[in-house]
């Protein structure tokens, strides 16, 4: 569905991205991991047409994407849910949903967006409770699942979801991937990037390790889990089996 | 006229001077939010805004009605053409390179109506006549009513927009978050443009409807716009309605003080409150408003 | 903006010293090859401008905020100058040194608390003190003499030397034109210079480095405004009479002007801002009607077009082709 081929993005004159390629298919959970400043956000970036490559390719469903502007790639239903919320502080819940669903207004029913409206308070039930309330005051987990809210009205087939475990306690992480996966369920498509590697490989089909801008490491998420390197670099000695090993 | 009588002439007056820096300071704000730039062709967009009237009015006779909304169409094109030329082709975004290349416009424009309409203040007559009406022994004009009545319009108007259409939702949006409503498919460029439309066409509304009360000529607009804009520092910067409440406040301190205390120094109290404010209340009197822009 | 600094000294130590050795010799020997009244006058008028701009150029350059109010600062060390000698009869020397700590000290007051503010605010500050000063100027008739101007302001003099003609005053403003620009590029090349780079490189990292960032932006901005106001006061000596329409909002534009074509950061660029622009000015005064349109669309086209200013826009266009032309010879 989505096929990145040898792209290189730059911030002036810093190579973040370097001839970079992957692959991601229909209706999968793609994780990327990496740790910071590896160039895991500068892909969305990228993809998302914000910071575009400066060479190589972007094909979504066999149609160049890679230099076209953010509208046009939202309205190719690619949908970013970015990094630390980005929310609308001061405009409710429901207007920051209404403008996760701002380009289907012109062309599709307010039927059809009102009922993708309601999907997300089922899926979100506290969005519900609070759709009155400026999205600033919502606690950090409540403005993630308004994040991902707003990006589902955008009924994306493909999903690029930005670290959205940041921050948040361990209770709401496994809440969240549990939407992510349903969301897999109903048939969206998705790239999670993420620093917690463990959470994200748990529920990804395939995954890609990124380092200092370029993919060192692909291939299922299981396999991946079980790699060396991944498990030193990434998911941490687990204490309990340091002190067997004593 | 007794003392009392006096006083609420004088409110009366600032009122109605305050109401067109309300809407100037609405101009102001609707551009900064947008984009973080002090938009200085702001000035000229009041000045045309008069002097296009007089041009449809007085000079080629259409009928009232539509040279009014000839005026203000002419004007929003103006601000859509200035968005899209020099500040969007601008080689920096620096926002300070921006501001000055509005002082710049400014300029150019004022000087193309000086070479268009000549120096002198040009009449343009009242909307309904000129029949003094008194309230409680101050005289007003139908002229002020116009100016009362179109500047709550011109507020309704906004209020419903920004807060009950999509499009002024999503301007809203764009204010708070550039990229976040980049991500939402919104484009930015043409919120920008948006703006410097809206911007013109409110400002023409505020000249066309004070220009029969204090005719209008090349630079009328440069004191009014610039006072309008400390009406917005005053209020709270991008508050809306905090350009509403320090437009009027502006308006009425402005007015008492030069009937009360000097009227020579008249022009100088809007700028006194401007530096006052900067100094020891910068937020304003209600606070930035939803824009955390400075 | 941050990319400015590298155009604050474009040149090199010893081109900076061999422009300067041109500038003084030029100062010495155009007087024996031009004897045109008018030409000297303009020339003098470039030499004030100058002063002015120099002293703008290091606020925009530090800064990176645009004072609206310089026509103030000039404004106030013209009439201090023409009120205390003329009225009073202070003795004129002494009164220029004066007036500069006046203004100096209404300049800390204005801009140190503008400065604070994060934003763009110094502007809107300045053009609001710039628009009172200016109603002070023509409201106070008594003291001021009005909107129809203040006559008989005294020559300056050095003991038998009166300064009264064009030749002789050509010398006095520049010889501290040129005394202003030593202090410019002794400021953008020495310690402090390189303190207020930092800052405006990144201010959060030169307050951590222990460098009150508030207090060195007030300090330039006073500077800025101590030499308007010697200029102001140069001028006021030289014509002998000043009136408020020559310290209006259009004369702050202008000085602005001047420094954003010339460049922003760059002293050599103000200088030539100045006499540009002065020049220009001065030809179009036979068409004073299109002196508003030109000057606004020399300032928009070159903000938009050029935006580091011609001076340094050019140069780092020649170094550009420089570095091309030797990235293909290294090629081949």
């Amino acid at each position: 569905m989505l096929n990145i081929d040898l792209i290189n993005t730059y911030y002036g004159q810093i190579h973040a991205l370097k001839d970079l390629s992957l692959h991601i298919e229909k209706e999968e959970i793609v994780a990327l991991i990496g740790s910071n400043g590896a160039g895991k956000s500068t892909l969305l970036n990228t993809i998302s047409g914000i910071t575009p490559p400066r060479t190589g390719s972007i094909r979504f469903n066999g149609v160049e994407i890679s230099r076209i502007s953010p509208e046009k790639i939202v309205s190719q239903r690619i949908v970013q849910v970015p990094e630390g919320r980005q929310l609308f502080s001061p405009l409710t819940v429901l207007e920051n949903l209404e403008l996760g669903a701002f380009l289907r207004f012109s062309g599709e029913s307010r039927k059809n967006i009102e009922k993708d409206l309601h999907y997300v308070m089922e899926l979100f039930p506290i969005l519900k409770e609070r759709r009155e309330q400026k999205a600033g005051t919502l606690s950090g987990g409540e403005q993630q699942m308004l994040s991902i809210g707003r990006g589902i009205m955008g009924r994306p087939m493909l999903m690029l979801l930005d670290e959205p475990s940041l921050g948040l306690a361990p209770l709401i992480v496994t809440e969240i991937f549990n939407v992510i996966r349903k969301l897999q369920e109903d048939k969206t498509t998705i790239l999670l990037v993420e620093q917690n590697a463990k959470a994200a490989l748990r529920i990804a089909d395939r995954a890609y390790v990124i380092e200092t801008g370029r993919i060192t490491l692909k291939g299922e998420a299981k396999v991946l889990m079980e790699n060396e390197e991944v498990k030193k670099a990434y998911l941490g000695k687990d204490y309990r089996e340091k002190r067997r090993q004593i | 006229m007794g003392f009392y009588e006096q006083i609420l002439q004088f409110v009366l007056t600032g009122l109605t001077i305050g109401a067109i820096y309300a809407l100037v300071a609405l101009g102001f704000n609707i551009i900064h939010n947008a984009t973080g730039i002090v938009n200085f062709v702001q000035c000229e967009f009041v000045t045309l805004g008069g002097m296009m009237m007089y041009t449809y009015y007085s000079l080629l006779g259409i009928p009232l009605i539509l040279s009014f909304f000839l005026s203000m169409t002419t004007i929003i094109l103006l601000g859509a053409l200035i968005e899209r030329g020099p500040i969007r082709v601008a080689r920096s975004k620096a926002i300070i390179v921006l501001v000055f290349i509005t002082i710049g416009l400014s300029s150019t424009i004022r000087g193309t109506a000086l070479l268009a309409w000549g120096p002198d203040n040009v009449p343009l007559p009242s909307f309904s006549g000129e029949n003094v009406i008194r309230i409680l022994g101050a005289a007003i004009l139908p002229q002020h009513l116009w100016i009362f009545g179109i500047t709550i319009g011109v507020v309704i108007f906004l209020q419903y927009f920004f807060h009950r259409t999509l499009i002024g939702k999503a301007m809203r949006a764009t204010a708070v978050n550039r990229k976040a409503a980049s991500l939402m498919g919104i484009s930015v460029n043409r919120m920008v443009l948006l703006s410097f439309a809206m911007s013109g066409g409110i400002g023409a509304v505020g000249g066309m409807i004070i220009a029969p009360i204090t005719t209008t000529s090349y630079d009328t607009g440069i004191m009014l716009a610039l006072k309008g804009f400390s009406a917005a520092i005053l209020g709270g910067y991008g508050n809306n309605a905090g350009a509403i409440a320090g437009g009027l406040i502006l308006g009425v301190l402005e007015s008492l003080g030069a009937g009360l205390i000097s009227s020579k120094f008249k022009n100088a109290f809007a700028f006194l409150i401007l530096l006052l404010v900067l100094f020891f209340k910068p937020t304003g009197l209600l606070g930035y408003g939803e824009s955390e822009r400075v | 903006m941050r990319n400015r600094f590298k155009f604050m000294a474009p040149f090199t130590q010893k081109k900076e010293t061999l422009f300067l050795i041109i500038f003084a010799l030029g100062i010495v020997l155009i007087p024996l090859f031009v004897k045109n009244k008018y030409y000297f006058m303009v020339m003098n008028i470039v030499g004030l401008n100058t002063i002015v701009v120099i002293g703008l150029n290091l606020l925009i350059g530090f800064t990176g905020q645009i004072s609206l109010g310089h026509a103030a600062f000039y404004g106030m060390g013209a009439y201090l100058s023409a009120i205390f000698t003329t009225t009073y009869g202070f003795p004129p020397w002494p009164t220029i040194a004066l007036a500069m700590i006046i203004t100096g000290m209404v300049a800390y007051f204005v801009g140190y608390p503008s400065l604070k503010l994060k934003g763009h605010y110094l502007v809107m500050a300045t053009l609001g003190f710039s628009i009172i000063v200016h109603i002070f100027m023509v409201e106070l008739d008594q003291i001021t003499g009005g909107p129809s101007g203040f006559p008989g302001i005294p020559h300056l003099s050095i003991g038998k030397l009166v300064f009264h003609d064009d030749l002789k005053n050509f010398y006095l403003i520049w010889t501290f034109a040129f005394l202003c620009i030593l202090v410019s590029l002794n400021l953008v090349n020495s310690r402090v210079g390189r303190a207020l780079k930092a800052i405006h490189g990144s201010e959060v990292a030169a307050n951590t480095l222990g460098i009150d960032t508030d207090k060195y932006k007030a300090k330039v901005f006073v500077l800025s405004a101590i030499f308007a106001s010697l200029a102001g006061s140069l001028y006021a000596h030289y014509i002998t009479f000043i009136s408020p329409r020559s310290f209006d909002f259009y004369y702050s534009i202008q000085v602005v002007t001047m420094v954003i074509v010339g460049g922003m950061g760059s002293v050599w660029g103000a200088f030539f801002g100045a006499g540009l622009l002065t020049v220009l000015s001065e030809i179009l005064h036979v068409t004073e009607k299109f002196n508003i349109i030109i000057y606004g669309a020399i300032l928009t086209l070159v903000l938009v077009f050029l935006p580091e200013g011609m001076v340094v826009g050019f140069y780092s266009f020649y170094r550009r082709r420089k570095v091309k032309t030797l990235i293909e010879k290294e090629g081949n």
